[in-house]
């Protein structure tokens, strides 16, 4: 009987193609690591000179390893810096981002899947273009409705005030989840709304019943997408909104502008990185199921 | 009674028209099969029934009560779709109680509900699962499930099986013809599968273009269709269409093989006023090997010369594709009695269960 041997000895064709693969492998690593260095380097400053002591950073400049560790300067980035009189810190402007973030995000999300929901399964004459016309909203910059924003606001009287920043937020986020969720809720077969319809449900009942449930993937996308938009927005803050009532991004303006002492460059880098935090903590952990509810259907 | 009546149903997108002039009616208790080519307008039809689709002109009639206007959940009705379209994120149970539960049904009787309709399918075991955890049958029960809880006046399917594998599918056929045995419910169901309509139905509505061509029971559909359309779309393989010349009273020439014309004596007279040139229209089935015996059998066979060109046994038959002037036709012959290739066989038509069309209107004879 013959033997079969799977050890077929040095085969050189293989072995050059094995190092061939290496090669390549490792060339493309090394570019990406590179990069992956020179993209983290910035942030990496800013957490090391957050930790530093601001004599040593005095002394070694801004870009150096830290020889020193402590975490006062966050704490004082939060409660007692003082930014032209007042010394509370960030504290106040970011729970003023969490209230202006979390509501807008909320109710924009909310309305986009109301909408979404109305423009792909129930449509009318005129829907399309509807749509289309909410989609220049996607497309629409900021600064463009600065003045209407101003007139309206004022006319509400809601200048100055969170409450103002979160209309604001919601009808200008309204485009972006409209078309997620209608783009989304579009791969839902009809046949379901129609068997409902004969099931004796109505608009509300199938929205909540069959279109919500099958949501969650499109519902994160949107509230990631809404919440990063909204608490990392400058413009609106800083345009409608002073002192005590602008939200984190805009206040960290003022901090370094207030230039009554030697710029402190350890409060300044944590009270960055404080106003940086909720989007990185959301990228961090929403991250894949951002990626995965947008290149995902309703149904698998 | 009848349960559904459709008077003069018409429907149309801007300009172009889906439905022409539709009139159809379901006694109680009937099985009406709609089938036809896809485009035909029969699913269209049967989203009108169900009111998912808007009336443009006609009446649609459920028992004594006009519902071209009524809402879907109104109308008394309960559809199985093509897709199941069962509600993804629910288990089979909440699928089956959704629309009691819509209604407002006790939950002591949707209880009572899915316990029976759970028992008659034999899905018991599945009621606790999703959808998405069942096999193609599986979903096809729930979804008829879904339907028969509601114990509705007319029961209406889009296509129902022809999501299902081939064999899986005659099962389920067979599931359906019994199922309505048993619960006795009006049914309209949709298939473009012959076979299907000719199997389920208690009466056939054969559409094309919009307008239903044939509606009558599957035997006189099958042995009478009504035009050259329902003859070639109800049957398979095809029925075979021949071009023929009246030369008497009852009887007719087709051109052979070789060039000859075969004169083949009719059954029964044409009625005045038939045209010279006709079509003659033979199921392969009713075309045998001549023999004397079997002319004293039936004694309406026709005989005449065709060469073999084909045959192709499937085991309970033997299909030949034969030569008739420059035509092919086809042949169903019992497989001992079936022809060889290349032989020149001595064919008996059988001459009292063959078609005459009209050329020019299609239309038989």
């Amino acid at each position: 009987m013959a033997e079969i041997s799977l050890n077929a000895g040095h085969d050189p064709e293989a072995a050059a193609a094995t190092r061939q693969y290496f090669w390549n492998r490792f060339l493309i690593y090394a570019v990406l690591t590179l990069f992956a260095a020179i993209y983290l380097a910035p942030l990496l400053v800013v957490v090391f000179n957050s930790l530093r002591e601001q004599s040593e950073i005095a002394r070694n400049g801004l870009i150096s390893l830290p020889r020193s560790f402590r975490l006062d300067a966050w704490a004082e980035a939060w409660g007692t810096y003082c930014v032209s009189g007042t010394c509370e810190g960030m504290k106040r402007n970011f729970f003023n981002s969490l209230w202006m973030a979390i509501p807008a995000t909320v109710i924009s999300t909310l309305l986009g899947a109301m909408n979404g929901y109305v423009l792909s399964k129930w449509r009318f004459k005129g829907s399309e273009i509807l749509f289309n016309l909410m989609l220049l909203g996607v497309f629409m910059p900021g600064q463009i409705s600065l003045m209407p924003w101003a007139f309206l606001l004022g006319k509400l009287g809601l200048t100055n005030s969170t409450y103002g920043l979160v209309l604001i937020h919601v009808v200008q986020g309204i485009s972006f989840t409209t078309l997620f969720c209608r783009n989304f809720y579009v791969s839902i077969p009809d046949d379901l709304i129609k068997a409902a319809r004969i099931d004796g449900a109505g608009f509300w009942r199938i929205f909540r019943k069959i279109i919500l449930p099958l949501s969650p993937p499109i519902l994160i996308v949107t509230v990631i997408w809404q919440f990063t938009g909204i608490w990392n927005e400058y413009l609106f803050g800083v345009v409608f909104t002073s002192g005590q009532q602008q939200p984190i991004t805009a206040a960290l303006v003022a901090l370094t502008a207030g230039g009554t002492t030697a710029r402190a460059y350890d409060v300044m880098s944590a009270a960055v990185l404080i106003g940086a935090l909720p989007p990185l903590l959301i990228y961090l952990f929403g991250g894949k199921y951002f990626v995965r509810g947008l290149t995902q259907g309703a149904l698998k | 009674m009848s349960t559904l009546t459709i008077r003069n149903l018409h429907k149309s997108y801007g300009g172009l028209e889906i439905l022409a002039g539709i009139n159809l009616e379901a006694q109680t208790g009937e099985f009406v099969a709609l089938v036809g080519p896809s485009g035909c307008g029969k699913s269209t039809l049967l989203a009108m029934i169900a009111g998912l689709e808007t009336v443009t002109s006609g009446e649609i009639w459920i028992g004594d009560r006009l519902v071209n206007s009524v809402q879907p959940k109104d109308r008394d009705i309960a559809m199985v779709f093509q897709s199941y379209a069962l509600y993804p994120t629910m288990t089979v149970r909440e699928n089956i109680t959704f629309g009691m539960e819509s209604r407002g049904v006790p939950k002591a009787a949707q209880e009572e509900a899915v316990k029976r309709v759970a028992a008659l399918l034999q899905i018991e075991q599945l009621l606790k699962r999703k959808p998405g955890q069942l096999s193609g049958g599986q979903r096809q029960r729930v979804a008829m499930g879904r339907a028969l809880v509601r114990d509705p006046k007319l029961f209406l399917f889009d296509e129902p099986l022809s999501n299902l594998d081939a064999k899986l599918r005659v099962d389920m056929r067979t599931e359906i013809k019994k199922l309505h045995h048993r619960v006795g419910k009006t049914t309209v169901y949709v298939t473009h599968d012959q076979v299907e309509a000719m199997t389920l139905a208690s009466r056939i509505a054969v559409m094309n273009q919009g307008s239903v061509q044939q509606f009558d029971t599957p035997k006189r559909i099958y042995d009478r269709p009504t035009n050259m359309f329902v003859a070639g779309f109800m049957g398979s393989p095809a029925m075979n269409f021949v071009p023929a010349r009246l030369t008497g009273s009852t009887s007719i020439s087709v051109r052979a093989a070789d060039g000859s014309g075969a004169t083949l004596t009719l059954a029964a007279p044409l009625p005045a006023g038939a045209p010279k040139d006709v079509v003659l229209g033979v199921r392969p089935e009713h075309i045998y090997r001549f023999t004397t015996d079997l002319k004293a059998r039936k004694p309406a066979v026709e005989s005449m010369q065709a060469p073999v060109e084909l045959v192709e046994p499937t085991g309970a038959e033997t299909l030949a594709v034969l030569r008739l002037g420059d035509l092919e036709i086809t042949g169903r012959f019992e497989p001992d009695e079936a022809p060889v290739m290349g032989e020149t066989i001595t064919l008996g038509i059988d001459m009292s269960r063959a078609c005459l069309f009209d050329p020019t209107t299609k239309a038989l004879l």
